[in-house]
């Protein structure tokens, strides 16, 4: 994009500064989020939320603005969440990158589609990693743990998935748009 | 002259891009495998040093623990109000149902103070050696610490608070969990329900010995009860000194025989709305805690 003929503002401090807060949008509001989700909010089912959060943003920014959410922020923002969810660490890593590289394949497809096609495809994706997650957690804990909260997990992240998406597509095209900084 | 130095300038740059556009590209490509494996790795350190892990997590929750700490009072206000809300509908039966137990708790406090009487002079007559004095602190429960598959919540506590592995978690009604980890200003309690809890317990009635297994649900299970001393339904559960984790009769909850005949705790601690809990030190010293079993070198034994 700077290699492009044309005029542009000059390269100052405070708007390199204004860029890089942009460019880190995406990366920051999910880990903020995912700190939220782990307050004292009383909620029920505040463990799945945490997982829905994390799965929900990666796959939205992974499509949507993959310049911002480089595979090694998913890996710290996978680490977070394992700390934070006090699961087996490398459970949620592996699967948000596993969600990122699915994202990034598909993203040629998908971003030219619907928000119902996105929204199918990323009911199949929740599914997919609720099953992994259980899988793995029952693996690394020797234990056959029972499923429900998998599928309370996939249909909560499912169902969270259009409310919030529509306040990242309003983000995406106004604070994380390092392009009008 | 000037404008001749900048194309140069624009050219060279324009080389070493041009060179490192596939390597970049390669690199870019070669990133996502190689933290997938990192993460299979990550995997396998967590499970085999849990020590690591465990520092982690709580170097997390002490960072946090003061901040949501601060948070948990006016959280806690405000659910408290909307449930205020909710109660509004419902004050006239609220008040008939309450009246009614307090009729029946005057009976049962006149019967307590009968029996205290009674016990304190047949404690006098045998002189009978008072249990010493337990040390509690109470801290403030600011999270949920269980995450998906687990049920555990996370404490704040002071920095100076002698919080130790196995001390035993009750709130204002009954035994809540043990203290697993701690950190300095944060400690992680893992709930009676949580599927890897095992605790030994008495059933008041028969004085039989079980074994109440977490299952992750709301309602423990009673497992490996006496022969022939079967549970019954409403018969109070408390700790056993079995195993030397727990002193001998906390209160634990109520046995519940499901619609499906299995033999269930309800628990008498409302671990579903925790706030304040108290953390006792009953110097029980039964399970040792994982990283406190370290291999003793092999000649040792032998020079004794």
């Amino acid at each position: 994009m700077e290699r492009l003929p044309g005029i542009r503002p000059r390269e100052s401090l405070l708007r390199r500064l204004d860029m890089a807060a942009r460019w880190s949008f995406p990366a920051t509001t999910t880990a903020l989020l995912l700190l939220a989700a782990a307050a004292p909010l009383g909620l029920p089912g505040q463990g799945e939320l945490q997982a829905a959060i994390a799965l929900a943003c990666v796959y939205f920014w992974s499509l949507f603005r993959p310049a911002s959410l480089p595979p090694v922020v998913v890996f710290a923002i996978g680490l977070l969440a394992d700390l934070l969810s006090f699961g087996p660490p490398g459970v949620g890593v592996l699967t948000l990158l596993l969600v990122h590289g699915l994202a990034m394949r598909w993203r040629r497809v998908l971003v030219r589609q619907s928000f119902l096609l996105v929204w199918l495809a990323f009911v199949g994706v929740a599914a997919g990693a609720a099953a992994l997650e259980w899988a793995l957690t029952s693996v690394l804990t020797f234990r056959l743990l029972p499923p429900a909260p998998g599928f309370l997990q996939a249909a909560l992240t499912a169902g969270l998935y259009p409310a919030l998406a529509t306040l990242l597509t309003r983000a995406h095209q106004s604070l994380a748009a390092p392009e009008r900084a | 002259m000037l404008q001749n130095g900048a194309r140069q300038r624009g050219a060279r740059a324009n080389d070493m891009i041009r060179l490192s556009i596939p390597v970049r590209q390669a690199l870019a490509r070669l990133t996502l495998p190689v933290l997938i494996a990192a993460s299979f790795v990550l995997l396998l350190v967590g499970k085999a040093d849990t020590v690591l892990t465990e520092r982690a997590r709580m170097a997390l929750a002490d960072a946090l623990a003061p901040l949501y700490g601060v948070l948990a009072a006016p959280l806690g206000n405000l659910r408290a109000g909307v449930e205020e809300v909710g109660g509004l509908f419902e004050l006239r039966s609220e008040n008939a149902r309450l009246r009614a137990e307090n009729e029946r708790l005057r009976q049962w406090q006149s019967v307590a103070l009968a029996l205290e009487a009674e016990n304190a002079a047949l404690k006098a007559n045998l002189h009978w050696i008072p249990d010493p004095a337990v040390n509690y602190v109470t801290a403030r429960v600011v999270a949920d610490a269980g995450g998906v598959y687990a049920r555990a919540v996370l404490l704040s506590t002071g920095p100076h608070a002698r919080i130790a592995k196995g001390q035993i978690a009750l709130d204002d009604r009954g035994l809540v969990g043990r203290v697993t980890e701690r950190g300095t200003r944060s400690a992680r309690v893992l709930l009676i329900t949580d599927i890897n809890s095992r605790i030994p317990v008495r059933l008041e009635r028969s004085r039989g010995q079980a074994i109440l297994v977490g299952t992750n649900g709301p309602r423990p299970r009673l497992m490996y009860w006496t022969e022939g001393q079967a549970p019954q339904d409403g018969e109070r559960v408390v700790t056993s000194g079995e195993a030397n984790a727990f002193p001998s009769g906390l209160p634990v909850g109520t046995v519940r025989i499901s619609e499906q005949g299995a033999v269930e705790v309800e628990p008498a601690a409302r671990l579903d709305r925790l706030q304040i809990v108290r953390i006792f030190d009953y110097g029980g010293h039964g399970i040792v805690p994982p990283e406190g079993v370290v291999p003793r070198p092999q000649g040792m034994d032998r020079h004794r």
